[in-house]
C-alpha cells in the first residue's frame, strides 16, 4: 500500500521509502494530538470569554492590553511560521540540510523574540496591578496566553533536540519525521495565536 | 524551622507525623473517633503489608529481572493490556472494601456514631468514586481494548507502542498516589467530581484535594494518549481487506471510545489544572470571591464527565456484541444498526452534560433542552438491546458464564436506563437530585453495564491471553453473586432515594431508612463474595491449567481474527498480516473448511518494537512529581519537573528501537501450531465446558448439518 499512502511532506523518491512508510501513521497521530490540544485551547478561550466581565474591580483589558506590542508579536509569530514552512520545503526538496537548518534557526529566533515580547508584556501588566490573582478575568487570561507561550518555548526546545539529533545521526528518518511533526505544531500554534489575538486581545479591547 | 526550609519545603514540605492514620487513634476523643482511627490505620496497614508481601515475594522468587525486562518495560500491546487489567483488579479490591465500609457505616451510623467519622466517610466516598472510575473502570476497558482490538483488526501492535506503555505507567502513577494517600492522609473529601469552591484552599487547605488533583490529572493525560493511540491504530493499522464496515463490533466501540477520549479528557485536564492554579497560586477560577465562578468547573468537569460514562459503557457494548453472537452461534443481528447506534451515542454523549446540574440555577428552557437531549440517548441504546435479543433469536444459545452476565445485563441495564429517563426529566430531577436514587441509577448502569461487560470479556478472552480457560464452576458462582449482590445492594437505594435519603451520608436519625440500608449491606456482602469467587476462580484455574488448556486457541467457536491464532498468542500476533474478505472473518474461513493459513508469499522477517524503559521512567517521575507537589516539597519538584523534558528528549535520541524475529522462527512456530491443531480433535459446542475442549471448536455451521 506504500505507493498510495505516501505523505506529501516527505515524498522524496525511493531513497526515503522507510520514512514515507512511517510518516502516514506518525503525522496522522500527531494531527489527532493537535485536535486534542485544540480542545484544550478552545476550552480556555471559552473560559476567558465567560470570565471576561469578572474584573473584580481590578484593571480590565482597556488598561492592560497594548495593541502595538501585540501586533509586533503577531507579526513575529506569523513570520516564524513562514520560516518553518521554508525549512519544511527545504527538507523536501534540498539534498543537503543546510537550508533546512538555516530556516529552522530563523524560525526559532523569531519565535523566541515573540516569547521575549510576551514576557515583557506580562511584566508590564504585573507592574500595573494586572496579576492573575487580582481577578477571574486575569486568571483566565494568564491560564490561556502563557500556555500558548509555553507551547512556543517547548517547540523551540524540540527544534534544539532535532538539531542535536542531526549532529549525532545526520538527516535520518527519525529526524525527518520529527521535522514534519514540528512543522505541524508550529503552524497549529499560529492558528491558536490568531484565536488568542481575535478573542482575547481584539475581543477584549472592542 | 528556618525560612529557607519553610519556603523550599526541605525535606518533607508540609508532611508531618499527623499524616499517619495512627495519630487518629492517639488523638481519638470518643468511641466513633477511635473506631474511625482504627479503620483508617487498618486500611493503611493492609496497604503497607500488601506492598511488603509483594516485594518479599518478588525478591524471594527472583522475579525482579523478569518483571522489569518482560513486563514493565514491555511495549507489547497484549502484555500492556494484561498489566492494565491486573492493576484494575487490585484497585477494584480496594474500592470494594471501601464500599463495604460505607454500607456498614450507613447501617451502624443510624442514630449517630458508627465506625467512621464524617470526614473519614467523605474520604471513603471520594476515593471509592475516583478509584472506580479512573483506576478500575478505565484501566479495565483500556486493558481489554489493548489486548483484543489489535488482534481483531489483524495488526501487529498499536500505532505507538511506546506511548502505550507511557499511558499505562501514567495510570499506574495515579493509582500509586491514591495508595500512598491511604498511608499518608488525608485524601480529598470533595467526592469524585471534586467540586470547588469546597475543594478550594479556603475550605480545604490540606493535602487531600491536591492528591486528588494530581492522581486524576496523571490518569487523564494517560487516557488522552490512549484514545489517540487506539484511534490511530484503528484508522491506520487494519490488515488488508479489513474495511471499516467489516470490523468486529468490539473494534467499532473501541474506535468510538477512543474518539470520546480524545475529545473528553482535555476538559478534565483543564478542570483539574485550573483548580490546581487556584489552590497553588491563588488564581480565581472557581473561588467564591475575586471574580471566580464555580459554574465554570461544573461545565468543564461534566463536559468530560458525561462523555466519560459512554467511554465506560461503549467497550462493554462491544463485548456484549461479541458475547451474544459467539454464544448464539450466529452472526450479529443488525450490524449496521449497531454501528450507527454506537456512533449516535458517541455524538449524543457530548450534548447532555448540563443534566448533571439541572438544579444549579440555569433557565427552565435550557433544562428542557438538555432533558430532551438526554432522553434521546435511550433510542440508539434501545436499538442495541433489540439487536442483541434478535441475535439470540433462533440461535443455538449456550448459557456460558459470559452469556449469563450478558442476559443479566439485558434486564438490569434496561431497568437502569428507565430510571435514567426518569432522571432526565428536570422536574423529577429536582425532587431526587443528590439522593440515593441517583446513586442507584448510575451504579445500575455501571455495574451491569460496564463491570459485568468487563468480567464477561475477561472470561471470554482469558484463554487467548494465557492458553487456558477460567474454571466455569467458580465463574457461575461469581456471576450469580455479582448479579444478586448488585440487586440487593442497589435496588434498595432507589427506595431510599425516593424516601429522600441524601447521598454521601454518614449518619441519620430517620428510622424508616434503616431496614433498606440493612438490605443494601446484605447485597454488598454478596458482591464481596462475588469478587472473592473471581479470585478463587483465578487461583483454581491456574492450578488446573493443564485440564483447562486450549492451545489451539479457539475454545468458543469464535468469529473474529483473534481466534485463529494460538493461545497464548505469539508476540508477533500473526505470521503475516491476514487478508479479510468480509465480516466475521474467522467464522467465514472456518465455514469453508479453512483456517488462517500460512502466508501466500512465504514467511518474512518480522520487526517488532524493542522494550523501552521510557514508560516506567515517566511513570516514576509522574508519581514523584505528584507526591512532592501534594506535600509542597519544592526542592524536589523543580528538578523533577526539569527532568521530564530531558527524559523525553533523551528518548528522541534513541535509534535502535526494533528487533528482528527471523522468518525461520515464525515459520517453525506456525508449523508447530498447525500440526497441533491437526492432531487435536475438534469439539462440538455441547462439550465446550469439558476437558475435551482443547480450543479446537467445530464450527457451528458444520455441527448443525452433521
Amino acid at each position: 500500500m506504500s505507493q498510495t499512502t505516501r505523505h506529501p511532506g516527505l515524498n522524496l523518491g525511493s531513497k526515503h521509502q522507510s520514512a514515507d512508510d512511517q510518516a502516514e501513521t506518525e503525522v496522522f497521530g500527531f494531527w489527532v494530538f493537535m485536535m486534542s490540544d485544540a480542545i484544550l485551547f478552545g476550552l480556555l478561550m471559552a473560559t476567558y470569554v465567560v470570565m471576561r466581565p469578572n474584573t473584580n474591580g481590578g484593571p480590565g483589558p482597556q488598561e492592560l492590553f497594548e495593541l502595538k506590542s501585540i501586533f509586533i508579536e503577531t507579526m513575529l509569530l506569523l513570520t516564524s511560521s513562514v520560516a518553518i514552512g521554508f525549512s519544511h520545503l527545504a527538507l523536501k526538496h534540498e539534498p543537503r540540510p543546510v537550508k533546512m537548518v538555516l530556516w529552522l534557526l530563523i524560525a526559532m529566533a523569531l519565535a523566541l523574540t515573540f516569547v521575549g515580547f510576551e514576557i515583557h508584556d506580562f511584566l508590564k501588566m504585573f507592574s500595573e496591578g494586572g496579576t492573575p490573582q487580582r481577578s477571574g478575568f486575569l486568571s483566565s487570561f494568564f491560564a490561556l496566553v502563557p500556555l500558548h507561550g509555553l507551547h512556543v518555548t517547548f517547540s523551540c526546545l524540540w527544534a534544539v533536540a532535532i538539531l542535536g539529533q542531526m549532529l549525532v545521526y545526520g538527516l535520518d528518518d527519525r529526524v525527518k519525521l520529527s521535522m514534519v511533526r514540528l512543522a505541524v505544531l508550529w503552524h497549529f500554534l499560529d492558528i491558536v495565536w490568531i484565536g488568542i489575538f481575535s478573542i482575547v486581545y481584539i475581543g477584549g479591547l472592542a | 524551622m528556618n525560612t529557607w526550609s519553610s519556603i523550599w519545603g526541605f525535606p518533607f514540605g508540609r508532611l508531618t507525623l499527623d499524616a499517619l492514620p495512627v495519630t487518629d487513634i492517639v488523638r481519638a476523643d470518643g468511641r466513633t473517633e477511635l473506631l474511625s482511627g482504627i479503620t483508617g490505620t487498618a486500611a493503611a496497614g493492609m496497604a503497607v503489608l500488601g506492598f511488603v508481601v509483594v516485594v518479599i515475594l518478588i525478591t524471594v522468587k527472583g522475579w525482579w529481572r523478569p518483571l522489569w525486562s518482560e513486563w514493565l518495560t514491555s511495549v507489547d500491546h497484549k502484555k500492556i493490556g494484561i498489566m492494565y487489567i491486573v492493576f484494575s483488579f487490585v484497585m477494584l479490591a480496594r474500592a470494594l472494601a471501601e464500599a463495604f465500609v460505607m454500607r456498614s457505616q450507613q447501617v451502624v451510623g443510624h442514630d449517630g456514631g458508627g465506625i467512621v467519622m464524617p470526614d473519614h466517610f467523605a474520604q471513603l466516598f471520594t476515593t471509592h468514586g475516583t478509584i472506580m472510575i479512573f483506576f478500575m473502570a478505565m484501566p479495565f476497558l483500556t486493558g481489554m481494548i489493548n489486548f483484543v482490538m489489535p488482534l481483531q483488526i489483524g495488526a501487529r501492535d498499536v500505532a505507538f507502542p511506546v506511548l502505550n506503555s507511557v499511558s499505562l505507567m501514567l495510570t499506574i502513577a495515579g493509582g500509586l498516589i491514591l495508595m500512598i494517600s491511604l498511608v499518608l492522609e488525608p485524601f480529598s473529601t470533595g467526592g469524585w467530581s471534586g467540586y470547588p469552591p469546597y475543594t478550594e484552599a479556603a475550605y480545604n487547605p490540606g493535602a487531600g484535594p491536591d492528591y486528588w488533583i494530581w492522581a486524576v490529572t496523571l490518569s487523564s493525560i494517560g487516557s488522552t494518549f490512549t484514545g489517540l493511540n487506539f484511534a490511530v491504530t484503528i484508522y491506520k493499522k487494519r490488515c488488508p481487506g479489513m474495511k471499516l464496515m467489516r470490523m468486529p463490533l468490539f473494534t467499532w466501540t473501541s474506535l468510538c471510545t477512543s474518539i470520546l477520549m480524545i475529545f473528553a479528557m482535555p476538559p478534565l485536564t483543564i478542570a483539574t489544572a485550573l483548580l490546581a492554579l487556584d489552590r497553588y497560586m491563588g488564581f480565581h477560577f472557581f473561588t467564591n470571591g475575586g471574580g471566580g465562578n464555580m459554574m465554570n468547573y461544573a461545565n468543564l468537569f461534566w463536559l468530560f464527565g458525561h462523555p466519560e460514562v459512554y467511554i465506560l459503557i461503549l467497550p462493554a457494548f462491544g463485548v456484549w456484541s461479541e458475547v451474544f453472537s459467539t454464544f448464539s452461534g450466529k452472526t450479529l443481528y443488525g450490524y449496521t444498526a449497531l454501528v450507527i447506534a454506537t456512533m449516535a451515542i458517541a455524538v449524543l454523549s457530548f450534548t447532555v452534560w448540563v443534566h448533571h446540574f439541572f438544579t444549579m440555577g440555569q433557565s427552565a428552557n435550557l433544562n428542557a433542552a438538555f432533558g430532551i437531549a438526554t432522553m434521546t440517548i435511550g433510542v440508539p441504546t434501545g436499538v442495541k438491546i433489540y439487536d442483541w435479543m434478535l441475535t439470540m433469536f433462533r440461535g443455538r444459545v449456550r448459557i456460558s458464564v459470559p452469556m449469563l452476565y450478558a442476559i443479566a445485563f439485558l434486564f438490569l441495564f434496561t431497568i437502569g436506563g428507565l430510571s435514567g429517563i426518569i432522571l432526565a426529566n428536570p422536574s423529577v430531577d429536582y425532587q431526587v437530585h443528590n439522593t440515593l436514587f441517583l446513586v442507584a441509577h448510575f451504579h445500575n448502569m455501571l455495574i451491569p453495564g460496564l463491570l459485568y461487560g468487563m468480567i464477561a470479556g475477561y472470561t471470554m478472552w482469558f484463554p487467548k491471553a494465557f492458553g487456558f480457560r477460567l474454571d466455569e464452576k467458580w465463574g457461575y458462582r461469581a456471576a450469580w453473586c455479582w448479579i444478586l449482590g448488585f440487586m440487593g445492594a442497589f435496588f434498595p437505594l432507589y427506595v431510599l432515594g425516593l424516601m429522600g435519603m441524601p447521598r454521601r451520608m454518614s449518619g441519620y436519625f430517620s428510622g424508616q431508612w434503616l431496614p433498606w440500608t440493612i438490605i443494601a449491606l446484605g447485597g454488598a456482602v454478596l458482591i464481596l463474595a462475588g469478587f472473592l469467587a473471581l479470585i478463587v476462580q483465578l487461583w483454581v484455574s491456574v492450578r488446573d491449567r493443564k485440564r483447562l488448556a486450549v492451545p489451539v486457541g479457539d475454545p468458543w467457536d469464535g468469529r473474529s481474527l483473534e481466534w485463529g491464532i494460538p493461545a497464548p498468542a505469539p508476540e508477533w500476533n500473526f505470521p503475516s498480516l491476514p487478508r479479510v474478505e468480509g465480516r466475521d472473518a474467522f467464522a467465514t474461513l472456518k465455514a469453508s473448511g479453512h483456517d488462517l493459513g500460512p502466508p501466500e508469499d512465504g514467511f518474512e522477517d518480522i520487526w517488532l518494537p524493542k522494550n523501552a524503559a521510557f514508560g516506567p521512567v515517566i511513570g516514576a517521575l509522574g508519581t514523584a512529581l505528584a507526591f512532592t507537589l501534594t506535600w509542597y516539597m519544592w526542592w524536589a519538584v523543580l528538578p523533577l519537573a526539569a527532568l521530564v523534558p530531558l527524559v523525553i528528549i533523551a528518548q528522541g535520541f534513541r535509534r535502535d528501537t526494533e528487533k528482528r524475529v527471523p522468518a525461520e522462527e515464525v515459520r517453525k512456530e506456525w508449523r508447530a501450531f498447525r500440526e497441533l491443531a491437526a492432531r487435536t480433535p475438534r469439539v462440538p459446542r455441547t462439550s465446550e465446558y469439558t476437558r475435551d475442549n482443547r480450543g479446537h471448536a467445530i464450527p457451528m455451521s458444520q455441527e448443525a448439518t452433521r
